[in-house]
């Protein structure tokens, strides 16, 4: 059903363009023809009505019908008029009929080519977004089986072979291989994995046949959210797509009103106050012209197209933008929050220092790590690779975590307490303050010091890169926020680049000084807040624009975010921003460009000097190459 | 109640109106069209059936423009 619908209406539309272009190819054939027939009067009338009522009776229709329902300011009734009113003038003037069935000709083509380009572009974007898995391979009867992703259970095995994608997340139970995670994180690089290691959807088996265990639906698989997440982006609409809706609703009706007076007013105050000829129909050929080129459709159209192309040029790259607004936003920051650990530094720590022990260096290790075992931040974690062995989780008893300071538990019903040197005041036990710069871990046993362990993080390759690049980009303030001693923070921001540094913050500190930047920043350039997503949610959606990195398979980074980075390389955020600005830079170009041609049109044609051909050629031209602009905002890999 | 429905609508400035019809329909709080996929997500106001308000939405939205199609 889901795969039914969209081809259905595809067929449909392919159909309607191939009739259309039949009618365009007829009606050309008949008006180059007609040419060199020598009819005069009604006949010559007669005979341009056929390639006329080809190429434009829907039009007509549709115009007839909105004045039948009041809906009378829409294009087609525009272009009706405008036509209706040149053949009327060309039966008692001119008798120059083809400009009618010209202008109609090529509004048609317009069109066409519009449907067309919009059309291929969005089919185009919508594959590379296209990361959806088809099916998966359960094993029934010893025989591998195709069956809807949907209807996998959680917990059941399912087979990947090399070539196809993981379509649910699990955790690899049998097999070796390479995975290409390119569609998800834009990185080129394949990453191998083996038994026992988590697997994400979407990511494609390279080379050997895997058996995943299954831990989520998939609903609630990375690829099934990442999809929801960019097809609803465009939903959101920015600030720039509602001025245009407002804009094309005032502008039709004020062109038309202009089009009345131009008609009326000039060969009246000719008549009655010059005593010249009233010159009726120079006048309302005018304000034909004036119609054609009242068709705000350039703009309508490419603006949505441009944010389009640019939130699928940036999922190509690994980078999740969840609606147009933001893209908006992101080309305004001018201030950039990070956090420190995961983002800037690698939040991979190793223990670099064991100090001032009473006890032995494995001993102590084996406290901390046993003591911390209940929790995901990466320090613990970094403590259970220095301990180096399974950890016994029924040898930890009643565990208290003390948000800032670090936890409480009873290991082997021994009460240990590891963490900074808060909790040692908090718990008034002396400890020695360390020399060395990273985070200190003291470790008090049964209300004794035991001595403190040392860790340290290793700052991103790309961090100071990244920083520089930045301010490169029109980011006026870097600021890092970081939970860890002024010491180490004042060292990775010295390193870095970064302008202001606060440290010792509790997750709610972060929350305050972010809104306190908020405040401080001048009106117009944006906040945009950086962090992995573990513990930040808050700020995250606090700041104007929040990014979460490396968040594959986080869900609450997901979440809070509107940026969202596969990966956690730190250049991701120059580039996210660099699309940004090159996408809103189309906009602008496009809106300036459209409306400086309507304006420009709308003027020569009120003194005379454009005629209906020059009219349409700068409604469809302006069209054609603003879609066409608003396509570049696709190409974004060399940013 | 929010659901999303597959249209077919062609021309931006169509689904603008198309938007601003499903708006004005009786039981729906809010509604967006997304002319690039396609897609009208429509909230319903509460108590409502979704399948008689987006009877009333496809007859509001053919009024604006005869081309479109909602399938629901």
């Amino acid at each position: 059903m889901r795969s039914g619908m969209p081809r259905r209406g595809e067929d449909a539309v392919n159909r309607k363009q191939k009739i259309m272009l039949g009618r365009i190819a007829v009606a050309a054939v008949l008006i180059v023809g007609l040419e060199f027939v020598p009819a005069q009067g009604w006949l010559r009338f007669a005979l341009y009505l056929v390639p006329y009522l080809t190429i434009g009776y829907d039009i007509l229709r549709k115009a007839a019908r909105g004045i039948v329902r009041r809906q009378v300011f829409d294009e087609n009734f525009l272009m009706a008029l405008a036509t209706v009113g040149a053949i009327a003038v060309a039966l008692t003037d001119s008798g120059d009929y083809v400009e009618a069935v010209a202008v109609m000709l090529f509004y048609q083509i317009g069109e066409l080519f519009q449907s067309y380009a919009v059309g291929k572009s969005r089919r185009s974007i919508s594959a590379l977004m296209d990361i959806r898995p088809d099916y998966a391979n359960v094993q029934r009867g010893g025989k591998l089986e195709r069956v809807d992703p949907e209807e996998v259970e959680i917990g059941s095995i399912i087979v990947v072979q090399p070539g196809e994608k993981v379509p649910i997340d699990g955790v690899i139970v049998e097999g070796n291989s390479s995975l290409d995670t390119s569609a998800l994180t834009g990185e080129s690089l394949p990453r191998d994995v083996k038994a026992g290691d988590e697997m994400i959807s979407g990511c494609i088996n390279l080379t050997g046949v895997l058996k995943i265990r299954t831990v989520k639906a998939f609903g609630e698989s990375t690829v099934s959210r990442i999809l929801d997440l960019v097809e609803n982006a465009s939903s959101r609409k920015s600030r720039s797509e509602n001025f245009i809706s407002r804009f094309a609703r005032v502008y039709t009706p004020v062109v038309c009103c202009g089009a009345l007076a131009l008609a009326v007013l000039p060969p009246l105050v000719r008549m009655l106050a010059l005593g010249l000829p009233a010159q009726w129909s120079v006048w309302i050929y005018r304000a034909l012209t004036f119609l054609v080129v009242s068709c705000p459709c350039a703009l309508v159209i490419s603006i949505p197209l441009s944010f389009f192309a640019g939130i699928g040029g940036a999922s190509r790259e690994g980078i999740l933008i969840k609606g147009s607004n933001y893209l908006e936003t992101l080309a305004q920051t001018r201030c950039v929050v990070f956090d420190k650990t995961g983002t800037l530094t690698q939040g991979v720590f190793e223990v670099s220092g064991i100090h001032h022990n009473s006890m032995e260096e494995e001993k102590l290790v084996e406290y901390a790590a046993l003591a911390e075992s209940a929790s995901s931040h990466p320090i613990s974690r970094s403590l259970q690779r220095a301990y180096g062995r399974e950890i016994d989780r029924t040898r930890v008893r009643d565990v208290q975590e003390i948000s800032g300071n670090g936890v409480i538990a009873l290991v082997d019903g021994i009460e240990v307490a590891a963490g900074n040197a808060k909790l040692m005041q908090r718990l008034h036990i002396p400890y020695v303050d360390c020399h060395q710069a990273g985070t200190i871990i003291h470790i008090a046993v049964s209300g004794e010091y035991a001595g403190h362990i040392v860790i340290s993080d290793v700052i991103k390759p790309h961090s100071r890169q990244a920083v520089a690049a930045l301010k490169d980009c029109g980011v006026e303030k870097t600021v890092m926020l970081t939970g860890d001693a002024g010491s180490v923070a004042g060292q990775v921001a010295e390193t870095l680049g970064i302008d202001e540094v606060y440290s010792e913050l509790l997750p709610a500190d972060k929350v305050d000084k972010v809104e306190t930047l908020l405040n401080e920043k001048k009106s117009g350039g944006k906040l945009a807040f950086v962090g992995d997503g573990i513990n930040d949610a808050p700020v995250l959606s606090r700041a104007d624009i929040g990014i979460a990195m490396g968040a594959m398979g986080s869900d609450a980074a997901i979440e809070a975010a509107d940026v969202v980075l596969m990966d956690d390389d730190p250049m991701k955020i120059v580039k996210a921003i660099r699309i940004a600005r090159k996408c809103i830079r189309i906009v602008y170009e496009n809106s300036i460009f459209a409306i400086g041609i309507k304006v420009g049109c709308l003027v020569l044609a009120a003194v005379g000097l454009a005629n209906m051909w020059a009219a349409v050629f700068a409604d469809v031209g302006v069209m054609v190459l603003a879609v066409l602009n608003a396509i570049r905002a696709l190409f974004v890999k060399k940013l | 109640m929010k659901k999303t429905y597959k249209i077919e609508v062609d021309c931006a400035a169509c689904a603008n109106k198309m938007e601003d019809a499903a708006k004005r329909t009786s039981g729906v709080k809010d509604a967006v069209v997304n002319f690039m996929t396609q897609k009208i997500i429509v909230e319903f106001e509460d108590g409502q059936q979704a399948e008689s308000v987006m009877q009333s939405v496809a007859k509001s939205c053919r009024r604006i423009d005869d081309d479109c199609r909602i399938y629901f």
